[in-house]
């Protein structure tokens, strides 16, 4: 895949993220810290240079993130010079939610649903950008780059806008929000060529390293701290693993790997024969679970 | 390596989603873990036995899997050596045109499917022309489950010549027909067997790998509608937006529309360093050498080939609501980055998208494509949708409820907007109303049917009669029997009979009248059309808020009796809406006040000025004495 492809999807992007500085009231710029949120910042850079970017950006802490991610975040907030908004739910503070302690579905469901609604109707951001993708899953391949969102942030699949050239709707009622998802055309491995064109810095989880794991359900679990218990007899073991996503991290798997460069890593994205959310614990809760949450409110 | 969209269109079981779950699987874009859920899911929801149903891969949603149907636009994505692709498969059933639309509008093509058992259907012939419509040239005939029809050749080519004589007045460029089998993967990817050895034409992934993308707007003229004005400080000032048409250098000469302002490209910044050259599909920041006034919604343009600008248009519109267009409606506008206010003002004729006929109409229904005279509210840059579509494409947007509700391309311009100029008149409407010695003024009365404003309406132009005003009663008895009297009582003549009222009063008050009045109006989005004429002391809203059931026991004429027996359809409150205002500049709660003390109200809003500030409300006084006789006097029958 060569740059010229990227140009487009580049300007593509580009065009929504202006078109809504241009008619939002109070946008906010979700971001995860991952290599979607790194690629939509760098083009967040570019639609407005030589000018800063508008609006905040706003991390969701869940509390059960990568330490790494936490630093690169900070990090990244001072290098580029954005204004970073982060938000934790009051309410899983103080029960202690947690997805060991109340499992995977319930911990999304407080830490980064609630806590999104919850984050977006304190600040009244009206619109809010997600670096979700069409490839990712069914129920994204169906959503609107402009998804318009009813009041209490309900998604409803059967009654998503028209949404005809590139003449995004961005016009609502008070209460009701709308969420834009300016990667919708970009697969995965786009964004890890993009990465490596443009240069830019991601989170090292992503590249290959000797890390400790434990097996559980077949899947490599890194042992980031003293937060994971350990089961009786279980001990953890260095293995070459990385991430092929990036979410809290006992619901994250790792894979085994040797790519520690961008160009394995590209290499390795374009061979594999399994899909990048094969990793995500969440996903697999149940049929349509990625709808229904979405319904919900999550991105 | 180019991108190619398109779009999988046609009737419903045709097997568009089966067809494109086997491009993916076949071009190895479906992962193990992906397959393995397809198996979980074929077992469970399948409609293939024991085999695989590909249709699962693409209907993400749990409606569509439960009922086995397509309802919205999926985008999937696949790479081949040659292209990269984003397949839009849009939804075959008509109620969903709207989403077949949205995948249709950014397509670069279509591959319209046809069961070879079924031939070419009303489906095929109503997606051919919203494909036709859409501006999309290069249309792939895909006539599948050959398999079912024994691989007949003379099936294939029957369907082939009824195809071709239904398309010849349809603008496509190339129309190439394919047999095929989704199911058993042949004529998909690979070659077909034996069995279909008398095809000689490419599979279908050769003729997208092969089919051309939109590279002709890089050689038009220069073209770029702004988005953003970027002015981070006082010492710049760009112009961002993506690039339309054509390409741009530093020192070319441009001219920006409707504005009319020149000036050259000093700059053109993208990040990092300045660039020599930009190009169509490029989304950039253009630095001008000379400090002009440049908005978004403006577009900058090659000053040889400066953009035409227009307020009235001929246009195709597809109607994407469950309420239909009204003429005279105002909506919200979306023309590439241009937010105007628009109105149909005529529709010429509405499509029948089977046999092609033009049918007469007075409203557009959902699904529905017709022919319109529009107009906007202030003059916008523009192209006629088959020289741009980024400059010729436009939706329209119900101002209440603020959903996208209609999609529009526009044909040409309706030069009669620009012709007509407005004359520089001597005698003002300040003139007029100077030597009448008042203000003029338009007292808008709306309410039920019975609520009292024609006894209202009297008894004010009497007052203001003897106060030495001139003035002028519009109600439904000086207006229903001439003007209006080819209008009924559906809401299309409902709407239409308010534009005109509106209009006729704007005249009145630029002829320095104090213009009263008195229709039921009962739809907000007229009364902000009539609002939206005049200057905003010149209108005053007067709600006559009279309880339904008061109006129904004074009921002078035994109208509502009527509509109770259903004799008299449409009537307001009965079935039909009525939409209170929500901040008229008079609320008249007529329950217990006299008509006289209604007046009052009304004519200190008229004449001093700190009470029509805020909403004057009447209060509760007498009894109900005075209403009934006066109603009965001044009645004016079944008013709108």
């Amino acid at each position: 895949m060569n740059s010229i492809t990227h140009s487009e999807l580049e300007a593509e992007s580009i065009e929504i993220i202006r078109e809504v500085a241009a008619t939002a009231v109070s946008p906010v710029m979700l971001y995860s810290i991952g290599k979607d949120s790194s690629v939509m910042l760098r083009l967040a850079q570019k639609a407005f240079y030589p000018g800063r970017i508008p609006f905040p950006l706003m991390h969701i802490d869940t509390g059960w993130k990568f330490k790494e991610m936490i630093a690169f975040r900070n990090r990244t907030a001072r290098e580029v010079g954005f204004d970073l908004v982060t938000y934790t739910n009051p309410r899983g503070i103080a029960e202690g939610v947690g997805p060991i302690t109340h499992g995977s579905a319930y911990h999304t469901d407080v830490m980064k649903t609630e806590a999104l609604k919850q984050a977006l109707d304190l600040h009244g951001f009206d619109v809010a950008f997600g670096g979700a993708r069409r490839d990712e899953e069914k129920s994204r391949a169906k959503e609107r780059i402009f998804s318009f969102r009813a009041p209490g942030h309900r998604w409803d699949p059967k009654a998503q806008r028209p949404e005809l050239w590139n003449l995004y709707n961005p016009r609502i009622n008070s209460g009701e929000t709308i969420r834009v998802f300016p990667l919708s055309n970009w697969t995965e491995a786009d964004i890890w060529t993009y990465i490596r064109q443009e240069d830019i810095p991601v989170v090292p989880l992503y590249f290959a390293a000797q890390r400790p794991v434990v097996k559980r359900f077949g899947k490599w679990i890194m042992v980031d701290d003293e937060r994971l218990p350990l089961e009786p007899g279980e001990k953890p073991q260095m293995r070459m693993i990385r991430f092929r996503t990036l979410g809290c991290y006992p619901l994250t798997a790792g894979i085994e790997s040797n790519a520690t460069t961008l160009d394995h890593i590209v290499a390795e994205t374009l061979e594999t024969t399994t899909s990048e959310r094969q990793g995500r614990i969440i996903d697999h809760d149940g049929m349509g679970s990625m709808e229904r949450k979405k319904q919900e409110g999550y991105f | 390596m180019d991108t190619l969209r398109f779009i999988t269109c046609g009737s419903v079981d045709d097997g568009k989603s089966t067809l494109i779950g086997r491009l993916l699987y076949e071009t190895k874009l479906i992962y193990e873990d992906q397959l393995e859920a397809l198996e979980a899911d074929s077992k469970k929801f399948g409609t293939q036995g024991e085999g695989l149903d590909f249709a699962l891969l693409v209907d993400g949603l749990q409606a569509e899997r439960e009922q086995g149907i397509t309802i919205d636009v999926a985008y999937r994505f696949f790479t081949t050596p040659k292209r990269r692709f984003i397949v839009a498969d849009t939804p075959g059933h008509e109620q969903y045109t709207r989403n077949m639309a949205t995948g249709a509008s950014t397509a670069h093509a279509a591959v319209l499917l046809i069961d070879a058992r079924k031939g070419v259907l009303t489906q095929t012939r109503r997606h051919s022309r919203i494909v036709a419509l859409m501006g999309i040239r290069h249309v792939a005939l895909a006539i599948n489950k050959m398999d079912l029809v024994g691989w007949s050749q003379q099936v294939f080519d029957e369907i082939e010549l009824t195809y071709r004589r239904f398309a010849q007045d349809l603008d496509f460029e190339t129309t190439t027909a394919i047999p095929l089998s989704a199911l058993e993967g042949q004529n998909v990817v690979d070659p077909a067997h034996t069995e279909m050895a008398w095809y000689q034409g490419p599979t279908l992934l050769q003729w997208l790998e092969s089919a051309p993308t939109e590279e002709e707007t890089l050689v038009q003229p220069f073209v770029m509608p702004v988005q953003w004005v970027n002015r981070p400080n006082h010492a710049f000032r760009g112009f961002s937006g993506r690039i339309a048409a054509g390409s741009v250098k530093p020192g070319d000469a441009v001219r920006v529309s409707p504005t009319g302002v020149s000036s050259r490209i000093k700059e053109i910044v993208v990040w990092g360093s300045p660039q020599d050259k930009a190009v169509a599909g490029q989304s950039v920041t253009l630095v001008l050498e000379d400090d002009v006034d440049v908005s978004r919604g403006d577009v900058i343009a090659d000053a040889s080939h400066p953009v035409e600008s227009a307020d009235q248009f001929e246009a195709a519109l597809l109607w994407m609501s469950e309420h239909a267009l009204l003429p005279g409606r105002p909506y919200a506008a979306f023309i590439h980055t241009k937010t105007t206010g628009s109105t149909v003002m005529h529709i010429k004729y509405r499509l029948d998208v089977n046999t092609g006929a033009h049918l007469a109409a007075k409203t557009i229904a959902l699904n529905e494509i017709a022919t319109v005279n529009v107009s906007f509210d202030r003059p916008v840059a523009f192209a006629p949708y088959r020289d741009n579509k980024r400059l010729g494409a436009f939706i329209l947007i119900d101002k209440l409820t603020n959903e996208t509700v209609g999609a529009g391309i526009i044909h040409f311009a309706l030069w009669r907007s620009a012709n007509v100029h407005w004359q520089a008149l001597e005698v003002t409407k300040t003139a007029r109303a100077a030597i009448k010695h008042q203000e003029p003024r338009c007292v808008w009365l709306t309410g039920l049917s019975g609520s009292g404003k024609s006894t209202i309406a009297n008894l004010l132009e009497k007052r203001l009669h003897v106060d030495g005003r001139h003035t002028y009663i519009l109600d439904g008895d000086n207006v229903r029997h001439g003007l209006n009297r080819d209008l009924g009582f559906t809401e299309a003549d409902r709407v239409e009979n308010i534009r005109r009222v509106a209009e006729v009063s704007k005249l009145l008050v630029d002829a320095g009248l104090i213009v009263i009045i008195a229709f039921i109006s009962p739809f907000r989005a007229e009364r902000q059309l009539a609002r939206s004429l005049f200057e905003s002391s010149e209108f005053i809203e007067v709600f006559v808020d009279t309880p339904l059931e008061e109006c129904e026991r004074r009921d002078v004429k035994g109208l509502y009796a009527r509509a109770r027996r259903g004799e008299l359809k449409n009537f307001t409150a009965i079935d039909s809406d009525y939409e209170p205002p929500e901040s008229p500049e008079v609320h008249l709660k007529t329950m217990g006040v006299t008509p006289e003390a209604c007046v009052g109200q009304i004519f200190k809003a008229l004449f001093f000025k700190d009470s029509s500030s805020e909403a004057v409300t009447v209060h509760q006084r007498d009894g109900r004495e005075g209403w009934d006789t006066r109603i009965a006097d001044f009645y004016n029958g079944h008013e709108v």
